[in-house]
C-alpha cells in the first residue's frame, strides 16, 4: 500500500451502449508524473471521474492513497486533487472567495497563508479579487488548477490542463507540475499534446476505446520507437524492394530507419534507378510516432 | 462539532442569494406588499373571515407564502444553476457527506425564506392591528413550512435539466399549491367538494397553522396541522437524502 498513490482494478463502466471503460487495471506510484493519453472519446476523463467519485463504476475498485473511492470516500477525496478538463467555474464570487470556500468544503479553515502561495505560485495574485467572470480563458483554468491544490492533495489529476492555453502560460504550467512533484505529489495528467507527455511524465498509460493498450516508462516506449521517420516525393519509377518498402502517404512515401547508413542505401537507389528526389523531410522518431503506431495495430484487431 | 465543510458550503449558499439580494429578498417583498395594497383595498371593508379584518387576516398568509416560495426558489435555483454551469463539481469533489449536503442547501434556503418572511412582515404590519397569540407556533410552522418547501426544491433542483422544467413546475405546482391554500380566505367559505380537496394540500396546513399563531383561532387545530407538516417533512427528507445518497442525476 505504501509504494501505490493510485489502484484501479477491473474498473468498468458502460453510458448505455457505449462501453466508456473495460476492465482497466492501473497503478499509479507515489512521486511519479503518469501521462493519461488517447483518442477523444478513450475513456479519460470517465476514468478520472471514476478516481474522484463523480462517476460511479460498474465493476472494479479504485483506492487513492489506500482508501477506496466508494466506502472511503471521504478520506479517499482528500487525498484527491482534480482539475476538470471543463472550464466552470460559480459567477457570483471572486477568484479568493472562490478559494476560501473550496478550502471549507475541505475543512480547511484559516487557509489563507496556503491560499496566497499557490495564488503566487499560478500569477493570479493581481487577480485575487477579480470576479470569476471577468477571467479569461487561461485565467479561469489557473483558478481550477488552485481550486484543485486548497486542501494539498498528495495526488493531482489534472484533466488536459493546457487545452486552449497559450505558449507562456503552458510553459508555466509545466514548471507548475514539475514543482508540485518534486514536492511529492503524484501527478496524473491528461493531454494530447504528445509532446508535452513526452517532456513531462515518467511513465504513459494509453487508453483506446475504454481499454489500456499501453502503460510503460515514457522512455521505454520511445525506445520501442527509436530511430527516424523519412518521408520523401518521388518523381518516375521506384527501383524494385524500395517499391513496396515505402508506404503511401498523402503522396509522399514514409519508411522507419534504425540508422543513417539505410538513408543512404536508399538515396543511392534512387539515384541509380533515375528516380528524382522532388522533396525530403526527415524527423526522429517521438512519441507521436509511437502513439500513431500502437493506435494502428490496437485498430487493426 | 458541526463540520466546517457543511458549514463552508451553507455559508456560499447564503452569500449566494445575499449578493444579489435585490433580486432574492426585495423584489419578492415588494410583491407581497402590492397583494395586501391590492386586496386589501378591495375587501378590507367587506370581508370578515374568522371574526379578524380581512387585513389583518391576510398579513400571515401573505408572510407564509413569501417564506415558502422563497425557501423553494432558494435551493433548487441554486442546484439547477450549478449544474448547468457545470461548477457543482467542485462540490461533488469534495467530502462532504450526502447529509451535509443536503442541511447545507436546506438551511440556507430557510434563511432566504424567514429574511423575506421578516422582511414581508415589516412592511406590512403598519397596515392591521394584528396579535400575536402564540409566538412559538408562529416560528414552529416558519421553519417547518421552509425546511419542506426547500427540501422539495432540493428535489425539484436535482431532477430538473433545464431551467423551463423548473418554471414549469414552479408554476403548475408551487403557485396553485400556496395560491389555493388559504392565503387568501379562509376555507371554511369554500364549497365542501374544495374544502375538502383543501385537506389534500400541505401548504393548506403550513399557513393554517401559522396563522394561528397570531389569532388563536385556525380552520383546524394547530396540533393536526403539525403532524401534517412533520409527515410531509418526513417523507421529502428521506425522499431527498435517499436521492443524494444514489447520486441520482448527480454523479453519473
Ligand atoms: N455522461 C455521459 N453519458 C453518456 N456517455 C458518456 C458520458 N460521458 C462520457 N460518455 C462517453 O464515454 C466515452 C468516453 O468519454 P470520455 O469523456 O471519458 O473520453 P475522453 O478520453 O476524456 O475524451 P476527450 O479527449 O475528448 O476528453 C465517450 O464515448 C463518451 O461519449
Ligand atoms: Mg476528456
Amino acid at each position: 500500500m505504501k509504494d501505490i498513490a493510485v489502484s484501479i482494478e477491473k474498473v468498468s463502466k458502460r453510458y448505455g451502449q457505449t462501453i466508456a471503460l473495460d476492465s482497466v487495471d492501473l497503478t499509479v506510484r507515489p512521486g511519479e508524473i503518469l501521462g493519461l493519453l488517447g483518442p477523444n472519446g478513450a475513456g479519460k476523463t470517465t476514468l478520472i471521474s471514476a478516481m474522484a467519485g463523480l462517476v460511479r463504476t460498474d465493476a472494479g475498485a479504485i483506492t487513492i492513497m489506500g482508501h477506496d473511492v466508494q466506502r472511503n470516500y471521504r478520506q479517499a477525496r482528500r487525498a484527491l486533487g482534480v482539475v476538470p478538463q471543463e472550464l466552470a467555474f460559480d459567477p457570483f464570487f471572486t477568484v479568493r472567495e472562490t478559494l476560501r470556500l473550496q478550502s471549507g468544503y475541505f475543512g480547511a479553515v484559516n487557509n489563507d497563508d496556503w491560499i496566497d502561495h499557490v495564488l503566487v505560485s499560478l500569477d493570479l495574485v493581481a487577480k485575487a479579487n477579480s470576479n470569476m467572470r471577468t477571467l479569461s480563458g487561461g485565467m479561469k483554468r489557473r483558478v481550477l488548477v488552485a481550486q484543485a491544490l486548497v486542501h494539498r492533495p498528495p495526488v493531482i489529476v489534472l484533466d488536459e490542463p493546457t487545452a486552449g492555453v497559450d505558449v507562456e502560460l503552458r510553459q508555466s504550467l509545466w514548471r507548475f507540475i514539475r514543482e508540485l512533484n518534486r514536492d511529492g505529489h503524484t501527478i496524473i495528467l491528461t493531454t494530447h499534446y504528445l509532446d508535452e507527455a513526452q517532456a513531462l511524465c515518467d511513465r504513459i498509460a494509453i487508453l483506446r476505446a475504454g481499454r489500456l493498450v499501453a502503460l510503460d516508462t515514457t522512455s521505454n516506449l520511445l525506445e520501442t520507437c527509436s530511430g527516424y521517420l523519412l518521408r520523401i516525393l518521388l518523381e518516375g519509377d521506384i527501383p524494385a524492394p524500395y517499391a513496396n518498402l515505402l508506404v503511401v502517404s498523402g503522396g509522399w512515401r514514409e519508411i522507419e530507419l534504425k540508422s543513417f547508413k539505410e538513408l543512404e542505401l536508399i538515396l543511392s537507389a534512387m539515384r541509380e534507378g533515375g528516380t528524382r528526389i522532388v522533396d525530403i523531410e526527415i524527423n526522429k522518431l517521438d512519441l507521436e510516432a509511437v502513439f500513431l503506431r500502437i493506435m494502428q495495430k490496437e485498430s487493426g484487431i | 462539532m458541526i463540520a466546517s465543510g457543511f458549514i463552508a458550503l451553507c455559508n456560499k449558499e447564503v452569500l449566494r442569494f445575499a449578493k444579489v439580494g435585490f433580486q432574492t429578498i426585495a423584489a419578492p417583498i415588494l410583491t407581497a406588499v402590492l397583494y395586501l395594497l391590492i386586496f386589501s383595498h378591495a375587501l378590507e371593508a367587506k370581508v370578515r373571515v374568522l371574526g379578524i379584518g380581512y387585513t389583518a387576516f391576510l398579513i400571515p398568509g401573505l408572510v407564509m407564502m413569501a417564506v415558502l416560495q422563497n425557501a423553494f426558489a432558494n435551493s433548487s435555483s441554486s442546484i439547477i444553476q450549478s449544474k448547468i454551469t457545470g461548477n457543482i463539481v467542485f462540490v461533488l469533489l469534495s467530502p462532504l457527506s450526502h447529509t451535509e449536503f443536503f442541511f447545507a442547501y436546506v438551511v440556507a434556503a430557510i434563511i432566504r425564506g424567514i429574511c423575506v418572511g421578516v422582511g414581508v412582515f415589516l412592511a406590512t404590519i403598519w397596515f392591521a392591528n394584528l396579535s400575536f397569540e402564540s409566538p412559538w407556533w408562529i416560528l414552529t410552522f416558519a421553519v417547518l413550512g421552509a425546511a419542506i418547501m426547500a427540501s422539495l426544491g432540493l428535489i425539484a433542483g436535482i431532477w430538473a435539466e433545464k431551467f423551463d422544467q423548473l418554471a414549469a413546475l414552479q408554476n403548475f405546482l408551487i403557485m396553485p399549491l400556496t395560491f389555493l391554500s388559504g392565503v387568501f380566505y379562509s376555507i371554511h367559505s369554500l364549497p365542501d367538494f374544495w374544502q375538502n380537496l383543501s385537506r389534500w394540500n400541505p401548504v393548506f396546513y403550513m399557513i393554517d397553522g401559522f396563522r394561528f399563531g397570531f389569532f388563536g383561532v385556525s380552520d383546524v387545530s394547530p396540533w393536526i396541522s403539525l403532524a401534517a407538516s412533520l409527515g410531509v417533512l418526513t417523507v421529502l427528507v428521506t425522499a431527498t437524502l435517499n436521492m443524494l445518497r444514489r447520486g441520482y442525476k448527480l454523479r453519473a
